[in-house]
């Protein structure tokens, strides 16, 4: 054991050191630190792709890439971010680290399970790049493998399915871990109502991760097996239905948006009441909400096929329960805001970026319900509309949520401090490019803009235009925050114990925390948010 | 290793409970087959019928005895380890992989009578029948293969258990992965209970 040269009292980061260490490490904290890594790396991977997309269209006609690279581009950008960055994201980085220490125990229920985890991460991350340039043949499909193109397209289709499938089994396993963790690895006294509100997004979340995975996983293996064995399960020439290929894809996918979304609501749950000094307003709505969005997010993937041929009663359903999944989303936006409303605001980097993602969420959400109303989805489905649409959500949502979580816990994590006014210059440049890169594609979208279009009409090229600035915007957004968080990781001030004075117990530990987080298992004695303490530094 | 100090033992209700949950999701992989399977079976009803004529519901039958005896076998043992009898426990868990071997030596020979006949996918064959016939065919091989694979994955699981209480390691105290492995053997029984009417039985 190396003791570090600063004399710092041990913790999880300097109590053993060498890549070995971290390699071999069952620390749920140290697992958490290690998918963040990897998620980053593969982010900022997938964020140039995007970017290399948008240059493309910056003109009409070809600008840099041929229309075959650009259709393999957007594929691979979809793959990377959906099943390697969005999905996981909050959960195996910012749930691995903090869910433990905020119900009060040491570890998660099955701490080598949570190390295998990462491992199967892993290998599904690699297989999902070698995909990409196995071959120079990388997939075309875009990240919802249809058949019956993904089970003809003579691409590595198998590659991605392959690498889509494993992926998923890492996210079953920790959603499994933390649902066992939840029900059986509560500090004393740490009632169900007595947990913090980001457990219990996580709670829901898993349970999602546990029941819908499964369904994508043999329905990719089903489609693999039509590529390799010739099995027409969804191949109508081979009297397959692809209708039932949407369905079954998309009774995984869609509850998978709410495993991106739920963690980011319980992120930002938790930082409206720090920053605003007072008890978060609505405890048992917001728990309830956030179960209602997982149990009603499981019925309204019929959404995405209303022009694939499905009857008229269930687009009608669908489109019904679609608005219904709405409202537990609108309860928690009133919930975030009344918990601001009156109490002593403190507008630091985190709570910045908590409140853009309250803005960034509901142009999502409401445009998300212009998509699910049946005759409007009909003008607008497979536009750049879309396109907008679910970036405000899934990075206007949880890519913010994710940037507010990192600025939140992050002296936790490293015990020093980033530098507050380069994370609000960070700020800046990633509201404004966010906002500039996907705002012009809902009014293109809305001109008849189709999406995947490698080329398209010259009248659209103002949008296309702005949209490329935007985009420039924010990778220089980006390139700021990850230098300012990677320099106040290594050089930044010590971080106090509690620099946010925070209520919940990640806050009451030493910062980093130790190798165990808790000397002595804490007993739990009310609810989490109470404030009525007040400090007076 | 100091970084599991805290992690060596996990309670047996913690393990059971993961277990439980795990095998949800196999339920659920499955499901997805039993999808796929009623909607193709309500398309073409008549053709399941005539496919499914071509499967012999003796071996089938045999190989649901088979399992069924085993899981019996597979709980016995378990009886057996909280009694402390651990050299009962291992012989009948020898039985258990007996059994297994049974099951797949019979599939294996079900398999290879499909093959003599071409009935494999994509052989010239199989591509000369109406589609319903193919899509029969395709999801007996993906549900029975599937099947196939979990039961080989029992085994080794048995296995390892029997290594563990020969060396000692479980035992009357703790049993937790005897009692996860039996868990999942039912599994895999209770998975062929379904396969093997929709397959064998209903023509």
């Amino acid at each position: 054991m190396t003791h570090s040269p600063t004399s710092a009292p041990l913790n999880y980061l300097n109590h053993k050191t060498g890549l070995w260490s971290w390699l071999t490490s069952t620390d749920h904290k140290r697992i958490g630190l290690m998918y963040m890594y990897t998620i980053a790396i593969f982010f900022c991977v997938a964020a140039i792709l995007g970017l290399l997309m948008r240059i493309e269209k910056m003109a009409p006609g070809q600008t840099i890439m041929t229309a075959q690279t650009y259709n393999g581009m957007f594929t691979i950008h979809g793959i990377i971010m959906i099943f390697i960055v969005v999905i996981p994201g909050l959960a195996a980085v910012f749930g691995n680290i903090f869910l433990p220490i905020m119900i009060g125990a040491k570890d998660v229920a099955f701490p080598k399970l949570n190390l295998f985890s990462w491992y199967v991460f892993i290998t599904g991350a690699i297989l999902g790049l070698y995909s990409q340039f196995a071959n120079g043949n990388s997939p075309d499909t875009g990240w919802t493998f249809y058949v019956p193109y993904s089970a003809a397209a003579s691409s590595n289709v198998v590659i991605a399915l392959t690498a889509a499938f494993v992926l998923g089994f890492a996210s079953i396993l920790t959603g499994l871990n933390f649902i066992v963790t939840i029900h059986r690895m509560r500090a004393p006294g740490m009632t169900w109502f007595r947990m913090p509100l980001f457990p219990w997004s996580l709670y829901a979340t898993a349970w999602i991760q546990l029941l819908a995975t499964p369904i994508v996983g043999i329905t990719l293996l089903m489609v693999i097996a039509e590529r390799t064995l010739h099995i027409g399960f969804f191949d109508p020439a081979l009297g397959g239905d692809p209708v039932l290929y949407q369905h079954l894809f998309w009774i995984y996918s869609h509850p998978a948006v709410y495993v991106m979304i739920l963690p980011a609501m319980g992120v930002v749950t938790e930082i409206f009441p720090t920053f605003s000094q007072k008890p978060v307003f609505g405890y048992v709505p917001i728990v309830f909400s956030s179960l209602a969005i997982a149990l009603v997010g499981y019925f309204v993937w019929g959404h995405h096929m209303f022009t694939s041929g499905i009857s008229y009663e269930s687009r009608w359903f669908f489109s019904f329960l679609t608005f219904l999944v709405a409202i537990p989303s609108a309860i928690k936006v009133f919930n975030w805001l009344s918990t601001m409303y009156g109490g002593s605001v403190d507008l630091k980097p985190p709570l910045l970026f908590a409140i853009s993602f309250i803005f960034l969420f509901t142009i999502g959400g409401f445009t998300g319900l212009t998509l699910g109303s049946l005759a409007t989805n009909i003008q607008l489905h497979n536009t750049d509309f879309v396109v907008a649409h679910f970036h405000y959500i899934i990075f206007g949502g949880m890519g913010f949520a994710f940037f507010a979580a990192i600025h939140y816990w992050f002296p936790k994590i490293y015990g020093k401090m980033y530098n507050f006014k380069w994370a609000n210059i960070s700020w800046v440049f990633l509201f404004v490019g966010f906002n500039l890169l996907y705002f012009p594609l809902f009014v293109i979208g809305i001109q008849g803009m189709p999406r995947r279009y490698f080329d398209y009409d010259p009248k659209f090229q103002t949008g296309e235009m702005l949209s490329t600035i935007g985009a420039f915007i924010l990778i220089f957004g980006l390139i700021i925050m990850i230098s300012n968080l990677v320099y106040g990781s290594r050089r930044g001030a010590i971080a106090p114990a509690n620099p946010w004075h925070g209520v919940t117990l990640e806050w009451q530990i030493p910062s980093p925390p130790p190798h165990e987080n808790f000397d002595e298992i804490p007993v739990i004695t009310h609810e989490p948010y109470r404030f009525d303490n007040p400090h007076t530094n | 290793m100091s970084t599991t100090e805290h992690s060596e033992f996990i309670d047996s209700d913690t393990g059971k409970l993961g277990m439980w949950l795990f095998l949800f999701t196999e339920l659920f992989l499955f499901g997805g087959l039993f999808i796929v399977y009623s909607v193709m079976r309500s398309k073409y009803a008549a053709d399941f019928h005539h496919a499914a004529l071509e499967l012999n519901a003796f071996v089938g039958a045999t190989n649901t005895v088979v399992l069924l005896v085993s899981s019996m076998t597979v709980a016995m043992s378990l009886t057996a380890i909280q009694q402390k009898r651990a050299g009962k426990a291992m012989g009948l868990l020898f039985i258990t992989l007996l059994l297994a071997g049974v099951f797949m030596v019979n599939k294996y020979f079900e398999w290879g009578h499909k093959f003599g006949l071409h009935l494999y996918p994509g052989s010239d064959v199989m591509k000369g029948l109406p589609h319903g016939e193919i899509m029969f065919f395709g999801l007996y091989y993906m549900m029975t293969g599937l099947h196939a694979l979990h039961v080989i994955i029992g085994g080794i699981l048995l296995t390892i258990v029997i290594f563990r209480i020969k060396s000692g390691k479980i035992n009357a105290g703790h049993y937790l992965l005897q009692e996860n492995s039996a868990l999942y053997w039912h599994l895999v029984d209770l998975i062929w209970i379904f396969l093997f009417p929709l397959l064998y039985l209903i023509t």
